[in-house]
């Protein structure tokens, strides 16, 4: 029997006040002008970070060097009302094309110029299994089991 | 969010992750690591104390050494991590909405 760890995805959702079209303009092709510059994998510290307004666009972002680090690419394009994205970062902080896990982030208007924006990133499990580097670890009998058991409650306590 | 960041950074280093996977694949003592690893004992010790400070992996005396084990909070602190990265991320963009507003007017 495999026991999978399976961590709560995170979801997040804020009001903002604009019509849906400028909201998902200015999370996906206006990306570079909010994106935290302290949220970087790059060598060269961030300038700016793209989204590719199609499906099997790229998610990048682009160094002060001009360098370009991937991120993941987009999965589907449905504007305005949502964008899913793969997010191809592990935890060792690299671009693993091999890794996937999902941003989906969700448009719906409410009333009169607001917008509500609903994000959940999801397959976390995907990246505990790159963090061990050993899928075969979390097959194995190991001991594991209880500390599966931790995990999971540590994971999912809200 | 320097603590979340080491257990990424504790894992970049390849010995350090072989070390890891090496107590992930069950628990074992410093002598056990430095007999399977091509470096010495105090460069072991080494990588475990980072390993510890990130929280992946946590030591249990036995007698006279310790035993090492997979910490499961190291995992736990990186999706922390990444929900605040979230937090922080949807602030700002809230910000720019309600600036770009500001300039339509």
């Amino acid at each position: 029997m495999t026991a999978v760890i399976k961590p709560a995805p995170v979801r997040k959702s804020v009001k903002v006040g604009a019509p849906i079209e400028r909201a998902f303009d200015i999370f996906t092709t206006g990306l570079g002008r909010w994106w935290p510059r302290s949220h970087s994998i790059g060598k060269s510290p961030i300038a700016s970070a793209v989204i590719e307004p199609r499906a099997g666009g790229r998610w990048y972002e682009i160094g002060e060097d001009g360098s370009e680090c991937d991120w993941g690419e987009v999965l589907a394009w449905e504007p305005p009302t949502r964008v899913l994205l793969a997010w191809r970062i592990g935890v060792d902080w690299q671009f693993d094309p091999k890794l996937l896990t999902e941003v989906d982030v969700r448009f719906t208007a409410i009333g009169d110029g607001e917008t509500r924006v609903e994000l959940e990133h999801r397959q976390l499990e995907n990246m505990g299994e790159a963090a061990a580097k050993a899928r075969e670890v979390f097959d194995s009998e190991g001991g594991w089991g209880g500390l599966l058991a931790a995990y999971r409650s540590a994971v999912e306590t809200p | 969010m320097s603590y979340d960041y080491a257990a990424m950074v504790a894992l970049a280093d390849p010995t350090r992750r072989k070390v890891f996977e090496l107590v992930a694949d069950r628990p074992r003592s410093v002598a056990e690591l430095t007999r399977v690893l091509p470096v010495s004992q105090p460069a072991v010790s080494q990588h475990l104390r980072v390993l510890r400070e990130a929280r992946l992996v946590r030591a249990e005396a036995r007698g006279a050494s310790n035993i090492y084990h997979v910490d499961p909070q190291g995992l736990a602190s990186m999706r922390a991590w990444l929900d605040r990265m979230w937090d922080d991320a949807l602030d700002a963009f809230k910000q720019e909405i309600g600036s770009a507003k500001e300039q339509a007017r």
